[in-house]
């Protein structure tokens, strides 16, 4: 593969994937505990690991979104509309990001999941749910 | 003397100028009669220019011609028109003159707004290239035909529909409004992207016309770049993007005209001036907070502009393939980005990234297989690009991967 060796853009399709049979899952990533600190190194590695992991579902044309939901300024409201700061507190456990993928089954994306460089920390872990269809139906 | 290389040569640039301009000030139903205009005045040319010598000024020559039948056109279409509506009352107006205007700047403008009329979304991506080559390019349909592999009958066929269709939609030759005129932008800079890898990629061999065919979607580009409502940052990236591979035109093809893959390119051979330009658009271009597919693609073609295999390099061009898929997917982004993967992070990972691409029927798939298994596996090396072999779609792929498999059965 060079990037002489391409072939026109004409032509190439994009549907080689049946949309179809494919249904969205959000991977929700969860941290045991946010307030933990790494160093930028180590930020650093988790980063590209994201970004290869999220590259590597995009290459098979199965990523639809994602984005990571930042600590800072986080704000829980309450019934009773009291209103704390951070998920922190008395839940340890936060969310951090997610991700949608295409896939054809739930195995599938729980494949997917299997890749997130979330699961190196021990007591993460990354939840998969079928996104509903809002057909009426599913 | 040298009439027989001048005309050809004024003939494109000319004659996608004058029908232009006569395009809109007729409007967009009468393309045909513009582009009669233009070609009879370059008729009159031939006539005339053969017995009496070039004119001094040949394009002024030809403006003036140009306007007359214009002006003949119109005064008959307009007779005729009255003749069979029976308006004769109108008979005062028809002294009224009729502005042709070849003016440098409405030269640019006219070619601009046509750029627009015919990337209109009615009109499917083949024919908006054929037409943007034809009408502001002054390709003939044979180089045409020439240029898609294919016969004047289909681009005649094909170029008829389009006008028709332009017809139908009475598609005005203007600038878009400001609402429409991000979603039409787009579509203008996916037919010159188009327009570029049809000279690039193509299969043609006659290389002059190929390199004309960029070079023609560079102009275009870079008269975007003059209009300050199209002066944006995804212009320069796409123009960036195309002055990087212009910069290696030189050295893709031997001396038998054979293609030559990058990575046994001469360097030497790539052209600084277009890289130094690429780079200043690309720099140009990363201003505003609008990250594009053609800024991705310009920022790697510009690592490609660095021969060198560095971990820098291949790690930044990683990351830009992993940004692209992520706004759009295309097979050859996919391969490629695996590819990037394997020099980054190592064949092993690149492998288990490859296996599950799925692009059964695609023969640089099976390329790549055999690129990344190449040392670590030889037999699925050798059985991979048989297999791609068996799908290569064009002689130059099959040299290539035959060249591959010759040298895995030397290390035997």
């Amino acid at each position: 593969m060079s990037p002489d060796s391409a072939p026109g853009a004409l032509g190439s399709g994009r549907d080689n994937i049946k949309a179809t049979t494919m249904n969205e899952f959000i991977l929700i990533f969860r941290h045991e505990d946010g307030n933990k600190v790494a160093s930028p190194e180590q930020i650093q590695i988790w980063m590209k690991q994201t970004m290869d992991w999220i590259g590597g579902i995009a290459a098979q044309n199965k990523f639809v979104a994602g984005n990571g939901l930042p600590f800072d300024d986080a704000q829980v409201v309450w019934h009773n509309n009291v209103v704390t700061n951070g998920p922190f507190g008395e839940v340890k456990e936060t969310i951090a990001g997610y991700v949608i993928v295409k896939a054809a089954s739930v195995e599938e994306a729980v494949e997917f999941a299997k890749g997130s460089p979330v699961l190196q920390g021990e007591g993460n872990s990354v939840e998969v749910r079928r996104i509903a269809k809002g057909d009426g139906v599913h | 003397m040298q009439q027989q290389e001048l005309i050809p040569h004024l003939f494109r640039t000319e004659f996608s100028k004058i029908t232009a301009v006569l395009c809109k000030a007729f409007g967009i139903e009468h393309i045909e009669a513009a582009e009669d205009i233009a070609s009879e005045t370059f008729l009159a040319a031939l006539e005339n220019w053969t017995y009496k010598g070039i004119p001094e000024n040949p394009a002024a020559w030809l403006y003036t011609v140009a306007k007359n039948k214009a002006r003949t056109y119109l005064q008959r279409n307009r007779l005729f028109d009255q003749k069979i509506s029976n308006h004769l009352r109108q008979s005062q107006e028809e002294d009224e003159e009729i502005a042709i205007d070849l003016s440098g700047a409405n030269i640019t403008d006219s070619q601009l707004q046509m750029l627009f009329a015919l990337c209109h979304p009615a009109i499917p991506p083949e024919s908006q290239i054929g037409l943007a080559l034809r009408i502001l390019c002054g390709f003939g349909i044979d180089e045409i035909a020439h240029a898609f592999l294919t016969n004047k009958e289909t681009i005649n066929k094909r170029l008829f529909r389009a006008k028709e269709k332009l017809r139908q939609e009475k598609v005005a030759i203007e600038f878009p409004g400001e609402a429409a005129i991000g979603n039409r932008l787009e579509a203008v800079l996916t037919t010159l992207y188009l327009l570029f890898n049809e000279g690039y990629y193509s299969e043609c061999q006659d290389s002059v016309l190929r390199e004309d065919l960029c070079l023609e979607a560079m102009r275009l580009t870079c008269l975007l770049l003059e209009s300050p409502q199209t002066c944006l940052p995804k212009v320069k990236a796409l123009l960036a993007l195309m002055c990087f591979h212009a910069s290696r035109f030189a050295a893709r093809k031997d001396e038998r005209g054979e293609m030559v893959l990058y990575h046994d390119q001469d360097s030497s051979l790539w052209n600084t001036e277009l890289i130094a330009k690429g780079t200043y658009f690309l720099h140009e271009a990363s201003q505003g907070n609008q990250l594009s597919t053609y800024h991705l693609e310009a920022a790697i073609a510009y690592w490609h502009t660095i021969k060198e295999d560095t971990k820098e390099k291949w790690e930044n061009v990683l990351q830009l393939y992993n940004q692209l898929l992520q706004i759009r997917y295309s097979p050859i982004a996919a391969l490629n980005r695996t590819y990037a993967l394997s020099k980054a992070n190592g064949k092993r990972e690149a492998i288990v990234e490859a296996e599950n691409l799925k692009l059964e029927g695609n023969p640089f798939h099976f390329a790549l297989l055999g690129e990344l298994y190449t040392g670590i596996d030889n037999r699925k090396a050798e059985r991979n690009f048989r297999q791609a072999l068996s799908l290569a779609g064009t002689a130059a792929d099959r040299r290539a991967i035959q060249k591959k498999l010759d040298i895995l059965s030397d290390q035997k």
